[in-house]
């Protein structure tokens, strides 16, 4: 039976396995390859995306988990990049290599909306769980508190 | 004057190409002596860097892989300054892998920039020459009065013409032999802060990389690799062909791939497939890897690297030896994005495509694979999702290129994280022995190095400071050969002989009575009076980092904070540092890192930044975590749950500072990684008076 659901605010029905991980539905199925693999056991965060507004490891959430849910994918969060933390992000010359960013720009903007105005000590805790090979995580945690700074009170 | 759309259509037929750049690459020296108009893919003999067409379109061309390391953004900088053009109007493009145009079009070793330097900015300057004449010509001026800014040429009665307007003209002329670059105080893009050009598709998630590539008809695979040193006996494949989205599973070179129409369905198959090895010699374990470094460090069979006056004698009449062992394990690359590469081979082409950081190897090592000609095999580069030097090899392009001339498809070879952290190539596990030898006064008078590596090759760098201020040296270097597969790590072999070397020279000062800081300079003021042998490195370079990083850091002036200092060379920069711990509940942290850099000019402060802080978290991160072990030829751990990577919460303040002395630029990729183990391994012993001789440290 497929599975329905709102991707980056369009429906769609996916007859596949439904065990099959968001991630791989995503980029496999829907050609969404914003979204990033980086360990498929949601240790490192480059999957992260929204399920109805939550930032989620979308490695491991089967899509039978997704049902009617609302799902948000870098690609749906500003496709223009003016997202406040998308600005940032370029403001600040954030990526290095880049291949993280999309799951770190996500659980950004998902902290951002929960908590607009977070402490430097919130900023570091709230985007620890991403990995960055690269390092780029001073500019990171400075991007996002940029972010909110464009973020009206 | 309007144009009308009429006319602008005439105009652009008449102008059929673009004004690419003809200068000869391959000698730096010679300039080409015609310019052409040819479209760019087109462009015969001539290299393509730079195109200008008539509607003052300005594309800039980036032959070298972008891997992270800024290359994309930082090479048309150079470009874009000698041009004298604004950086908004420039367009950057990554070129795709050709000989013809490019030379050294790869990413490695910290030298993209060190090389090609020169070239770029004749690239720039000589097209600005070239429009200045075709205004003077046009204007009946000399091009003495002209001058450019911005991208337009101006004349001496005020005339003003854009480059689009004078690209044709321009390009007509011939190329000029005489060069005059900008006078450094006058750059307006060199040397500040310029984002980096993907930023743009990067945060709004385009498909970037390789693991990203989609083709007609192209279909996905893994493959299941043996332990190392083992050979495949048997495997079961009947139950995974029959699996959902399965479409083949072949065998090849001691491996399985199984071909799929979806990730998730080989996932899926992987778990089913089983495989039977065997092997002739005892599959290695961590026990026999510590078996190896004590063989080595007895084996009569060194290879002397070098020696200078006579360090047996020297030892034996110093007054106090010390003597110290250090050792690291193999370690992953771990770049975020696992190794994968798309390949598609037909009977007499091929075309490769994906996240290389030496396309022109991989396009040579498949035409011997599969013996079609190299100019029958297209290779395109996609963004890499860092690499660490993990892309040098070409293991997993080979392994792309042979599946697809098996299954006679284009596939997309997609490596697991697992795959990726089991799978090889690693950063050589190594042991290392000093020795030095003080006369009464505390004066090194004998100093002795032996390495003794697992597939490291050469495992010493034998003419590395303090070798130069020393009388009597001997630098010896072993390599036991391992099924264990490994390449260059980011900073290859300097990566852990750094920490080494500098944690060592602090013990070495202790036991002397000496300032860390004081000692190094008093060896490079011998160095600068009595050099000994081969000398490498420039003292004076050395000296200024390490000033300024006293001053900086306020070194030994701050109460309460424990700091360790160390001080490097290496792909032709130099880099000091102080480290600063702080002991919170009893364990040591680090808390602030001062890094002083010369790497010449700096050309992009932005990534230049990047570049020092994530070299001194990346080698912070491995220093304090990374390790694999070995059981029965399988290296564990194969995930981020249990190899442990630095986190965000895990970093020190990092205050990154530059020379910036105008001298030409050289590597940045790499040169802040060696001495951040020993800059932290210094502060932990100030602060906990314990030493650490291993890594991880944890």
């Amino acid at each position: 039976m497929a599975i329905n659901c709102t991707v980056n605010k369009k429906k769609v029905s996916l007859d596949i396995d439904p065990n099959t991980p968001l991630l791989w539905a995503l980029r496999d199925h829907l050609s969404l390859l914003g979204t990033k693999y980086g360990c498929g056991i949601a240790q490192c965060g480059a999957c992260t995306v929204w399920v109805n507004g939550e930032p989620t490891r979308s490695c491991v959430l089967p899509i039978s988990a997704v049902s009617n849910a609302q799902i948000t994918t870098i690609e749906g969060l500003d496709s223009a990049g003016k997202h406040p933390v998308q600005v940032a992000w370029d403001e600040l010359d954030v990526p290095q290599c880049g291949y993280c960013q999309a799951g770190q720009i996500m659980t950004a903007a998902g902290l951002l909306k929960k908590n607009p105005h977070p402490t430097d000590q919130e900023i570091v805790d709230g985007m620890s769980g991403n990995i960055c090979r690269c390092g780029t995580y001073h500019r990171i945690q400075e991007a996002v508190k940029l972010a909110s700074k464009k973020t009206k009170k | 004057m309007k144009t009308s759309r009429r006319d602008f259509i005439q105009k652009t037929a008449l102008f059929t190409g673009v004004f690419t750049l003809g200068f000869d690459w391959f000698s730096a020296e010679a300039a080409a002596e015609t310019s052409t108009m040819e479209v760019v893919t087109g462009a015969g003999r001539f290299n393509a860097f730079l195109s200008i067409d008539n509607l003052g379109k300005i594309t800039l061309f980036s032959p070298n892989p972008e891997i992270g390391q800024g290359i994309k953004t930082a090479f048309p900088v150079v470009v874009a300054e000698e041009l004298d053009v604004d950086w908004a109007q420039v367009q950057v493009e990554q070129a795709n892998l050709d000989t013809k145009l490019f030379e050294r079009q790869l990413t490695g070793g910290s030298g993209a920039l060190k090389h090609s330097w020169e070239r770029l900015r004749k690239a720039g300057a000589t097209v600005r020459k070239m429009m200045m004449q075709a205004a003077a010509d046009q204007w009946k001026v000399d091009i003495g009065q002209c001058k450019t800014s911005k991208g337009f040429v101006l004349g001496p009665a005020g005339q003003k013409a854009s480059y689009g307007s004078l690209a044709e003209a321009a390009s007509k002329l011939p190329v000029p032999t005489e060069l005059t670059y900008k006078d450094r105080k006058d750059y307006k893009i060199i040397g500040t802060r310029v984002k980096g050009v993907d930023n743009k598709n990067v945060v709004t998630g385009k498909p970037l990389f390789g693991i990203d590539i989609r083709k007609p008809g192209m279909v996905f695979a893994q493959i299941v690799r043996p332990p190392f040193g083992a050979t495949l006996k048997s495997f079961s494949a009947e139950d995974v062909k029959k699996m959902p989205g399965i479409l083949e599973v072949v065998s090849f070179k001691n491996k399985v791939a199984i071909v799929g129409e979806n990730t998730y369905a080989i996932l899926q198959a992987r778990a089913s497939l089983t495989c039977d090895y065997s092997s002739d010699a005892p599959l290695e374990s961590n026990e026999t890897h510590q078996n190896w470094f004590d063989e080595g460090m007895k084996s009569e069979k060194a290879q002397v690297m070098r020696k200078d006056g006579d360090f047996a004698a020297a030892i034996a009449s110093a007054a106090k030896v010390i003597e110290a062992t250090y050792e690291c394990p193999f370690i992953s690359h771990s770049p975020m994005e696992p190794m994968n590469f798309f390949a598609d081979v037909k009977a007499d082409s091929v075309l490769l495509a994906g996240p290389t950081q030496v396309p022109q190897p991989a396009q040579k090592a498949v035409s011997d694979l599969l013996k079609i000609p190299v100019d029958k095999i297209q290779v395109e580069l996609s963004k890499m999702g860092g690499g660490f030097g993990r892309r040098l090899s070409n293991d997993f392009v080979l392994e792309a290129a042979e599946l697809s001339s098996i299954i006679k498809k284009p596939v997309l070879v997609m490596w697991t994280r697992e795959d990726d952290m089991t799978g090889g190539t690693y950063r050589p596990a190594a042991r290392y022995r000093f020795k030095a030898g003080l006369d009464k006064n505390g004066e090194i008078i004998a100093f002795a190095l032996r390495g003794v590596g697992l597939n490291a090759g050469n495992s010493t760098r034998q003419d590395n400071f303090p070798v130069g201020a020393i009388e009597n040296v001997l630098i010896e270097s072993v390599d036991q050969k391992s099924a264990v597969t490994t390449g260059p790590w980011r900073a290859p072999i300097t990566n852990f002989l750094g920490f080494a070397e500098q944690a060592f020279l602090d013990e070495v000062a202790e036991v002397a009575g000496k300032d860390p800081i004081q000692m190094r300079l008093a060896l490079l003021e011998k160095v600068k009076t009595k050099p000994v042998g081969k000398i490498t490195y420039e003292p004076a370079r050395f000296e200024e980092v390490i000033k300024q990083v006293a001053e900086k850091a306020q070194w030994k002036k701050k109460p309460g904070v424990h700091q360790g200092f160390s001080v490097y060379y290496s792909h032709l920069s130099y880099v000091a540092q102080i480290a600063e711990v702080k002991v919170e509940k009893g364990k040591p942290k680090v808390t602030k890192v001062t890094a002083v850099t010369d790497c010449g000019e700096v050309v992009n402060l932005s990534g230049a930044e990047n570049q020092v802080k994530g070299a001194i978290i990346d080698g912070m991160g491995h220093a304090m975590f990374a390790k694999l072990n070995f059981q029965k030829g399988v290296a564990s751990p194969s995930n981020f749950n249990a190899y442990r990577m630095i986190r965000g919460n895990e970093i020190p303040v990092i205050d990154a500072h530059f020379v910036n002395n105008g001298i030409a630029p050289t590597g940045l990729g790499e040169p802040a990684l060696p001495p951040t183990g020993g800059s932290i391994a210094n502060a932990i012993y100030a602060a906990t008076k314990k030493r650490h001789y291993k890594q991880p440290f944890n």
